[in-house]
């Protein structure tokens, strides 16, 4: 394999976002007719390079050599034109046209002007029968399950002669018997001589289908392997090889009473069977991957999608929680996982902003007093050291750590007994995450309960008193500060459940 | 003086306090508007003639203020026409029935009518979750239907009415007309609503982001309940004032009256896809839009072509106020490099 000419090659690929490096001087090689494997921790930079050879993002530094000569992809049709495409987790077709159409959309067969519906269908035949599967190309796309959506991405794939398929997480939401009938189609695209790329976080498909594998690790490549010389352990090795820093602030654990009680919570189809036990002062961290149903658990238990099953007690006493103002009142908080999304209105002013959960305490009579809105305000962004012109100004100005501040400032505002973040320092800068980590063991040492979901392997570790793991909508595992390791937890979330 | 705090507080410089007053586009092109009108004609800029204006544009502000609550929402009330017509038809038949009522309890009589009306397009949109503009659109027919309904296709003239309540917008006790002073005070009230209180509040962040609204606690469905009952509150007083001001109630009273309601926020910087939205804005779109109506007779454009220009005159506003916008923004993007 390796005297043959790379189809694809990536030298010294560096991109940064922001302040945010995401890839720094990453190297990758894509040979014809092999399934290339692309490994790393979520934030690793698995998809920030996927988004380069699929022309989505430019490099900052660095060559893409196609066929050995360099090669600009300046967007996403470039790429395409390269023989070069990709199918993503979610499908992305048309769901009210048919197979046929969705194969050829943009392009179909024409006989002078008019659209060659015979000839379409024909060739649609071919190609969907050519991997093997027994559908009528009239099908409306919509009534397709995923796995079957995802073969006409693979077919569209063919029909544009790619002879690149890139495959990110094709696999997280097929069941065992899709799995295998995708990897029967990889292995036969492998013999017709296409390159793959796949991506997956469930090691033992790695080992199943793919002949060499790259790491990634905070935004750096690690190694390229032949799959047949590693281990499991070498991989967990190399996608988590690093030392902890010291950024982390200890704190001392003097957990008090039981504040929080979750018993066999359960999320239609999301999650099930969930149960812990939450201390004052405790830091308890949420570790899994994206999309194992971490955030729909915190979610639930913020009333925001309530939970369909099982029981949250509070202080000894079951509740129940409807709605966020019902978690609210029992003193729970949330810093929801997207800032822009959930947690900030991005055209409002900062003080309004912060003071959104907790507005009628402002109200007097009818009317709300502005300047002590204004004031309490400014006493959060103060105690929180946002960097701001004025509590007035709109929250869309300020960076994304200073807006995650702004987000916790609101909910400090509420004075929560219970404190739920998800993901609190994604994407922001390291001085602000630091800031973030010790304003958490400050908040925890003054007997606040918080539950602290990340995927970042060294701040979970860092922060937290005891580790759940959540892995596909089930517990994991649940370890206590001393026992958890990189590698335990690593192991933990990428084992599948047997089905 | 709080507002003067705060805007000293942001200290940004000039340029991002005039990109804030998003409605200065708006003004400028109504600034122009009214040099070139006063040099074509001079009875253009006469108090008589802005007074004609004011009058013209009053109900157009009341229920345009409505309108712009309900877009801000990411909504739309296309039921407005309608509700102002059924509710211009209730009361007229009820003065006309009893001529001694007090005129100020006609008023109210809209404004209950009205509520309930808006009350059954929030229930129908906040509860049964359709979609603002087809429930509206619904509404808009049924309300125009219980006009027919309700009138049996009859009409109230302007001889049948009693003097007191042609009076309520026609009056002149405080020199400016009632109808005037009613619109003004509209502004304000609506100004220190959502200025001054929670569901002020609540509706710019329900409109903006209404997840981050939800997460925050903030009863979504509830609010979008309260801005149509408002809506219909606002219109119900406008049917009031639109039977005494025009001294008649008929099956069209209104109709179609809702585009304009809706062009009026529009033109005043108001985002149709809601979260931002101001009464100044909505006074000054309002007043920009009577201007127009207003200078095409006064410089004798003929009939057959008033309705083009005045389409084009909107569009060409709205344009040179984002462009005026655009220019602004990159300057002052600029001057923070």
């Amino acid at each position: 394999m390796n005297q043959l000419q790379p189809l694809v090659s990536l030298d010294g690929i560096s991109k940064a976002f922001g302040g945010v490096q995401a890839l720094k001087g990453v190297h990758f090689e894509i040979y014809p007719g092999e399934v290339h494997a692309l490994l790393g921790e979520n934030g690793a930079g698995k998809s920030t390079l996927i988004k380069i050879i699929t022309g989505v993002h430019q490099p900052d530094q660095g060559e893409i050599l196609l066929d050995g000569k360099p090669v600009r992809l300046a967007d996403p049709r470039q790429a395409r034109s390269s023989a070069i495409a990709a199918i993503y987790q979610e499908p992305n077709l048309f769901p009210d046209l048919d197979i046929a159409e969705n194969i050829f959309v943009g392009r179909q067969p024409k006989q002078g002007k008019r659209v060659d519906w015979q000839e379409m269908y024909r060739e649609a035949s071919k190609l969907v029968h050519s991997l093997g599967l027994n559908l009528d190309v009239k099908t409306k796309a919509r009534s397709l399950s995923v796995a079957q959506q995802q073969m006409v991405e693979i077919a569209r794939a063919l029909s544009l002669n790619a002879r690149v398929l890139i495959m990110d997480e094709p696999t997280s939401s097929l069941t065992l018997s899709e799995v295998a009938e995708l990897f029967t189609i990889v292995r036969h695209l492998r013999e017709t001589g296409t390159a793959i790329v796949f991506i997956s976080h469930r090691l033992d498909e790695i080992f199943q289908i793919a002949d060499r594998v790259t790491t990634l690790r905070d935004g750096i490549y690690v190694d390229t392997r032949m799959v047949a010389d590693v281990t499991r352990e070498d991989l967990v090795q190399m996608m988590v090889g690093r030392t902890l820093s010291s950024l982390f602030p200890k704190h001392d654990v003097h957990a008090g009473d039981t504040v929080l009680e979750v018993e066999h919570l359960a999320g239609e189809g999301i999650f099930n069977d969930i149960s812990f036990e939450l201390k004052a002062g405790e830091i308890l961290g949420i570790y899994g991957l994206i999309g194992a149903g971490r955030t729909e658990i915190a979610r639930a238990l913020f009333g925001i999608e309530p939970a369909t099953g099982g029981r949250i007690k509070i202080n000894g006493r079951e509740v129940s929680i409807k709605s966020p103002q019902d978690a609210m009142d029992l003193g729970v908080g949330f810093v929801p996982e997207d800032r822009q999304m959930h947690g900030l209105i991005l055209q409002m002013p900062i003080a309004q902003n912060i003071t959104l959960p907790i507005l009628q305490h402002f109200v007097s009579g009818f009317w709300l007093d502005r300047n002590k809105e204004s004031s309490t305000a400014h006493d959060l962004v103060r105690r929180l050291r946002v960097k701001t012109a004025g509590v007035w100004q709109l929250a869309r100005e300020l960076s994304g750590g200073n807006q995650q501040k702004v987000v916790l400032s609101k909910w400090l505002g509420t004075n929560p007994r219970i404190l739920i973040l998800d993901e609190p320092t994604r994407g922001i800068d390291v001085g602000s995450k630091s800031e973030v980590h010790q304003l958490l063991s400050q908040l925890a040492s003054e007997g606040i309960a918080i539950i602290m979901i990340s995927s970042e392997l060294p701040e979970i570790l860092g922060m937290s008193d005891r580790i759940l793991v959540i892995r596909e909508g089930g517990l994991g595992g649940e370890f206590a500060q001393a026992e958890a390791t990189q590698e335990k937890l690593m192991h933990a979330v990428t084992t599948i459940r047997p089905a | 003086m709080v507002i003067g705090k705060e805007r000293t507080a942001t200290s940004l410089g000039l340029m991002s306090i005039l990109v804030r007053f998003r409605e200065v586009g708006i003004l400028f092109f109504t600034v122009l508007l009214i040099i070139v009108v006063s040099i074509l004609s001079p009875v253009f800029l006469t108090a008589h003639n802005f007074r004609d204006i004011l009058l013209n544009i009053s109900i157009l502000v009341i229920v345009g203020l409505a309108q712009m609550m309900v877009i801000i929402t990411r909504g739309i009330d296309l039921s407005v026409g309608s509700m102002i017509g059924l509710v211009a038809m209730m009361v007229a038949f009820t003065v006309v029935a009893f001529p001694g009522m007090n005129p100020l309890f006609a008023l109210l009589l809209g404004i209950a009518l009205g509520a309930a009306l808006g009350s059954l397009n929030g229930a129908i949109i906040a509860w049964g979750k359709v979609p603002p503009i087809i429930a509206t659109l619904g509404t808009l027919s049924i309300y125009r239907g219980l006009v027919f309904l309700y009138s049996r296709g009859d009409w109230i003239n302007s001889f049948e009415m009693p003097m007191g309540f042609r009076q309520l917008s026609k009056g002149t006790p405080l020199v400016i007309p009632n109808l005037i002073l009613f619109a003004a005070a509209v502004a304000i009230l609506v100004f220190l609503f959502l200025r001054y209180t929670q569901t002020g509040r609540d509706i710019y962040a329900v409109g903006s982001n209404p997840q981050a609204a939800t997460v925050a606690g903030i009863r979504v469905d509830q609010v979008i309940f309260i801005v149509y009952v408002i809506s219909g509150i606002l219109c119900g007083m406008a049917g009031v004032l639109w039977a005494s001001r025009f001294e008649s109630a008929q099956t069209n009273t209104a109709l179609g009256f809702e585009l304009q309601t809706v062009a009026g926020p529009v033109v005043g910087g108001v985002n149709i896809f809601g979260g931002s939205g101001t009464v100044i804005g909505v006074v000054l779109g309002s007043f920009l839009l009577g201007t127009i109506n207003n200078a095409l007779t006064i410089v004798k454009i003929s009939p057959f072509w008033q309705l083009a220009v005045q389409g084009l005159l909107i569009l060409l506003a709205v344009i040179v106020d984002s462009a005026i916008l655009r220019r602004l923004q990159t300057a002052t993007k600029q001057g923070n490099r």
